[in-house]
């Protein structure tokens, strides 16, 4: 570990130049940014850990800025010397913004030193002009690195790459895109030999993932780049929101709080309000609107909306013109705007670590404490309030694991290397095996991804003659087409948009409304209006192509609608008016209410760490003492009535209700693993003869019904709910269900886009008539049954496993409660399980319905035929 | 299993793997074969899996063995372009031979194969009238009765409470009738596209569904768009 006691050994380092500029502004260099300064001038790689405000990206460039400083034996001409440092970013804003905060040291100092960024925005003639005089500082993101690397020129481009810097790599490594990043920077590393690296990071639970992913790693031997780790900041200033309202049972709206909400905006500079959804942050934000008489400037932002409207509500951030943003994970990371004092995050945190990024949002300053305010949605949202308050209070960590490089994205890789330049494929893998996420990968996968690559990697052979890329007689792959090239830089990238449609307005609306949040009227309203989607002239036309593009919305979710249907969206409610081509027209609505109240989008599971927190508070009543007093009535109540669940244990309750049977299990484990064992427990009650006909999973339980009656039976010893949760449910259950599953058939999909199976459906290349794009579904199907082991299906098995099934997770927990269930049959409903009941009717219900959704539409063509109208 | 419905008054059987039999004829119609797609996409360099043909045989097989047609009509489209024979395997060819055995078999013209490639047998025809029906590959447009089609590939997409379900579907109107795709990498058209418009009007339609192990009857009004 490098922290900083060395001082005057380290200061050494930095040029007389240097150490006036910082004494100019009044500062003195961080020990932190001097130890990453020591490591970089002995050509270490190095992990810098630091909070938010911490001067994290200064000290990512310091390095670079000295050794440009010092111009000897170079030119110094800028775009004459070949690019020094290349820096990577998650976020095409961040690098922006970063480029423009490094402009300041640059021009202060009197550098000559040029910085230029290049994202999908930047325009083609300054692209081209880039690879051949680049700058000495790029800034970019991972698919713009992708595609600078698949092509010939990459050999001179990076050649004189110094540095790499990566920034926010605890958010890029846990997902493909990280994948991709890590095998770009595999062959990063070989073109530029002199290069090291240093990764940017917030604190996470593990260091040394990361500090493995920065450095190329050796068969056996994990190699690992220096450490460095500036101090914490202050401690937060962290609170539950103790409301007067009544505490909701179950939702995610927190409505009962809004009035409490608007106060504390009120009464601060400037509110980063945060939610977990899309629909949260559309909710939320109508109902400050709803309330706001003091026209208090309020915008919202959040992936969905309009680019251009998102960079406003950022710009006017920056410049300290609202008083509050209503936001989901879009702000989540580090972009540096505004005068942020106080933090809400409404609903539950899910994870410890996330809670603290959020948290570092307000007040950049690291010597005052950031202001946060918790505010729970239900009931068990307050433990989980709770729990993730004492876990930031001792800086617990729950970031996602590391995890292994996915096969698709290998895919996508090597047919990306091939475009670049003939490749020796022996050597290609040793470069693939150098990155962390591919360290482990065995020789068969990388000849399976190659022969997919080549020509579909199938047990028949038959498409040689129509190969991608083929082997030279020197025993090099080529690419066999320009066409080739050209179609994998159409469909780089690891992120798959579910299908969008865009949201255009095709008509304005007549008369506004009272307090709705886009309006019309004075310019202080319309400014906000504005940020938030609204539209200051009503569009009035025809319907056509004409309206304005508000945004876009997943296209499920919109075919869930009809024509005439009101929905929420970028803080108005919208009526559907149709939907044409990848469009879908919308006017504005006159309803008070939306018909369709939400739509889903960025939900995150319950950390591991914070669910065993949660289990710990319910079952240690001495806790309940920093708990609302509600909270504690309603988990006294279940201790009477029924018990509170052990936190080594697993509760399950029985209980008759309507004329149905019910079974709530409370394992505490996340909405995906629950579902998972949702799947797999009600095909388990089937052949029991239960006759399951349902169930819905939140956070913390499960609950299933069935015809039959579960409790009964099993209190008869007729069934045993132990073996009702036997672990041997993740074998073939798992397998037939998954094989089947909507689920596997959308992860397959995402494979096959990755990996270049398919192509990416573009605005203009889109179906015309029925010539439709090939359906991913159809092709699943096909291979399932023909080569169940290509290598796509196992890319997606993978996804599934770790992923959306949570799998290791309820493996875990099985294993963990084997022989400690505890079964309670009671004669009626328990306190603890009434919200997960409340979700039956809000959430869909699964389990293999498809089939019933045809029947019922039958029975009413029978029952018009017998003329009895339903 | 499979559905009953009448064309212009000839009782057919649907079945839920979107076959259509006539009972009184043995006769067996399946619609968009749709044989070697795979192979043409793999000659764009789009490699899908090269097993839809035998995909497709293996449930035509099948089909052979619960109804033991004494005609099989393959409503045009069959193959997906005039070269998929050249790049059709030998075991599927030979398993197009077995099926043929001992049956006629009728290949209907249609754009994709004008003319069925000539590694393969059967009878080759424009359309065919038998049983008081006409089976041709593109439904014509207006009032036409007694018309048994393919070409549309007709889906529809339905909806209850607990969520909608999109499936390859019958779409009838009593008087005429078109046939979903069976090709294992053919895709949908939504029966509400307007495509369908100009055949059945205003006329009320009833869509037969194809459910996981049988077809369901649906009014065309429950049918929703994409």
């Amino acid at each position: 570990m490098a922290r900083a006691r060395k001082t005057v050994a380290e200061e050494a380092v930095l040029p007389p130049l240097f150490r006036q500029w910082f004494a100019k502004r009044g500062w003195a260099p961080r020990a932190h940014q001097l130890a990453l300064l020591a490591q970089a001038q002995a050509g270490r790689s190095a992990l810098l850990i630091a909070p938010t405000g911490a001067g994290k990206t200064l000290a990512g460039f310091l390095p670079s800025l000295v050794e440009l400083a010092d111009m000897r034996g170079r030119s110094n001409r800028p775009h004459d010397r070949g690019l020094h440092t290349l820096y990577i970013s998650p976020l095409k804003a961040l690098a922006v913004d970063v480029a423009r905060n490094l402009e300041i040291p640059v021009s202060e100092i009197g550098l000559r030193i040029s910085v230029e960024t290049r994202t999908g925005d930047t325009p083609a003639s300054k692209r081209q002009r880039q690879r051949r005089l680049p700058p000495d500082i790029l800034l970019t993101t991972p698919e713009q690195l992708a595609l600078l690397l698949a092509s010939a020129d990459s050999r001179t481009l990076f050649a004189t790459v110094r540095r790499v810097v990566f920034d926010e790599l605890h958010a890029i490594v846990t997902s493909k895109r990280g994948d991709l990043l890590a095998l770009d920077f595999g062959r990063l590393r070989n073109l530029a030999p002199a290069m090291s690296a240093v990764g940017l990071s917030a604190t996470v639970r593990d260091p040394d993932e990361l500090r493995r992913w920065l450095v190329p790693q050796a068969p056996a031997q994990p190699q690992m780049a220096a450490l460095v780790t500036a101090p914490p900041g202050a401690a937060a200033d962290l609170d539950m929101l103790d409301t007067r309202e009544r505490l909701p049972w179950a939702g995610h709206g927190a409505y009962h709080a809004i009035h409490e909400i608007y106060d504390r905006i009120k009464n601060a500079r400037m509110t980063l309000v945060f939610v977990n959804t899309r629909a949260q942050a559309e909710a939320i934000f109508a109902q400050l609107w709803r309330i706001n008489d003091d026209n208090l400037p309020i915008a919202l932002h959040h992936g969905s909306l309009d680019a251009g409207q998102r960079r406003r509500v950022e710009e006017a951030m920056a410049a300290g013109a609202l008083k509050a943003v209503v936001c989901t994970s879009t702000l989540d990371l580090g972009i540096d705007w505004g005068d942020v004092d106080l933090v809400i995050n409404v609903g539950a945190p899910k994870g410890a670590s996330r809670l603290t990024q959020r948290i570092g949002r307000a007040n950049h300053r690291l010597d005052e404490p950031s202001r946060a305010i918790l505010v729970p949605a239900n009931r068990f949202e307050v433990l989980e309030c709770r729990a993730a308050i004492d876990a930031a209070r001792v800086g617990a960590q729950d970031t996602p694991p590391a995890r292994a490089g996915s096969l698709d994205v290998l895919c996508q890789h090597i047919l990306g290397m091939a475009c670049a330049w003939p490749f020796d494929p022996e050597t290609l893998f040793s470069e693939i095996i150098s990155t962390e996420p591919y360290a482990a990968l065995s020789r068969k996968d990388f000849d399976d991804a190659l022969e997919f690559v080549a020509t579909g990697g199938y047990a028949l052979k038959t498409y040689d003659r129509f190969a991608r890329i083929k082997k030279t007689r020197e025993g090099l792959w080529r690419i066999a087409h320009p066409k080739v090239a050209q179609s994998y830089r159409m469909n780089v990238g690891t992120i798959i948009e579910s299908d969008m449609l865009k949201v255009r307005l095709v008509r304005g609306a007549g008369p506004v409304r009272k307090s709705s949040p886009p309006s019309r009227g004075s310019s202080l309203l319309n400014y906000p209006a504005k940020l938030a989607g609204g539209h200051s002239q009503p569009y009035t036309g025809k319907l056509t192509r004409g309206g304005r593009v508000l945004g876009e919305i997943e296209e499920y979710f919109l075919e869930t609608l009809s024509p005439g249907d009101t929905f929420l969206f970028g803080g108005e409610i919208l009526s559907l008016v149709g939907i044409a081509e990848n469009e879908a027209h919308v006017a504005r609505a006159h309803s008070d209410a939306p018909k369709v109240p939400s739509y889903a989008g960025g939900k995150f599971p319950l950390s591991t760490y914070l669910a065993e927190r949660v289990r710990k508070i319910i079952a240690s009543p001495s806790q309940w003492k920093s708990l609302p007093e509600q909270v504690v009535e309603w988990l006294t109540l279940q201790r009477e009535v029924s018990r509170l669940p052990p936190a080594d244990k697993l509760l399950v309750e029985t209980f008759p209700r309507g004329n149905r049977s019910f079974l709530v299990a409370y394992p505490f484990e996340g909405r995906l693993a629950h579902q998972t064992l949702g799947m797999l427990l009600t095909r388990r009650m089937e052949r029991l003869g239960l006759k399951p006909q349902g169930f819905v999973a939140n956070e913390y339980a499960l609950a299933v019904w069935s015809l039959a009656d579960t409790g009964a039976r099993a209190a008869n010893g007729l069934i045993s709910i132990d073996e009702l949760f036997s672990e041997d449910m993740l074998g073939d259950d798992l397998e037939d269900w998954l094989q089947e599953s909507a689920l596997m058939k959308r992860t397959f999909r995402n494979c096959a886009i990755i990996s270049g199976l398919i192509e990416r459906r573009f605005p203009g290349k889109e179906k015309s008539g029925r010539q439709v794009t090939i359906s991913t579904d159809l092709v699943y199907d096909v291979l399932r049954r023909h080569e169940p082991d290509h290598i796509l299906l196992r890319a997606a098995r993978q996804d599934a496993y770790t992923g959306l099934l949570d799998l290791a997770r309820l493996a875990d927990m099985l294993g963990r409660v084997r022989g400690k269930i505890l079964h309670r049959h009671l004669d009626r409903i328990s306190p603890l399980a009434v919200p997960v009941m409340l979700e039956i009717g809000r959430e869909p219900v699964y389990g293999e319905a498809q089939d019933q959704i045809l029947a019922e539409a039958a029975e009413d063509l029978v029952a018009e035929a017998t003329g009895r109208a339903r | 299993m499979s559905g009953g419905l009448a064309i212009n008054g000839v009782a057919c059987v649907a079945d839920a793997s979107g076959a259509l039999f006539l009972e009184s004829e043995r006769l067996l119609v399946v619609a968009d074969l749709h044989f070697e797609k795979g192979s043409a996409y793999a000659a764009r360099r789009i490699f899908l899996p090269p097993y839809d043909t035998a995909a497709t045989l293996a449930r035509l097989a099948r089909l052979m063995l619960r109804y033991a047609p004494r005609t099989v009509v393959a409503l045009g489209d069959s193959f997906h372009d005039v070269r998929a024979g050249e790049r059709m395997h030998t075991l599927d060819l030979s398993g197009i031979e077995s099926l043929q055995r001992g049956r006629d078999w009728i290949w209907i013209a249609g754009n994709h194969d004008p003319d069925a490639p000539a590694q393969v047998g059967g009878e080759r025809r424009a359309e065919l009238r038998a049983a008081g029906l006409t089976f041709r590959h593109e439904p014509q447009a207006g009032d036409v009765t007694g018309e048994v089609a393919g070409h549309l590939h007709p889906a529809a997409r339905v909806a209850s409470q607990s969520g909608s379900t999109r499936r390859r579907c019958f779409v009838t109107d009593g008087a005429r009738c078109v046939l979903p795709a069976f090709g294992a990498f053919a895709g949908g058209l939504n029966v509400r596209d307007a495509a369908f418009a100009p055949l059945f009007g205003a006329r009320d339609v009833i869509v037969h569904a194809l459910g996981r192990d049988r077809v369901y009857a649906v009014h065309g009004s429950r049918c929703l768009a994409d």
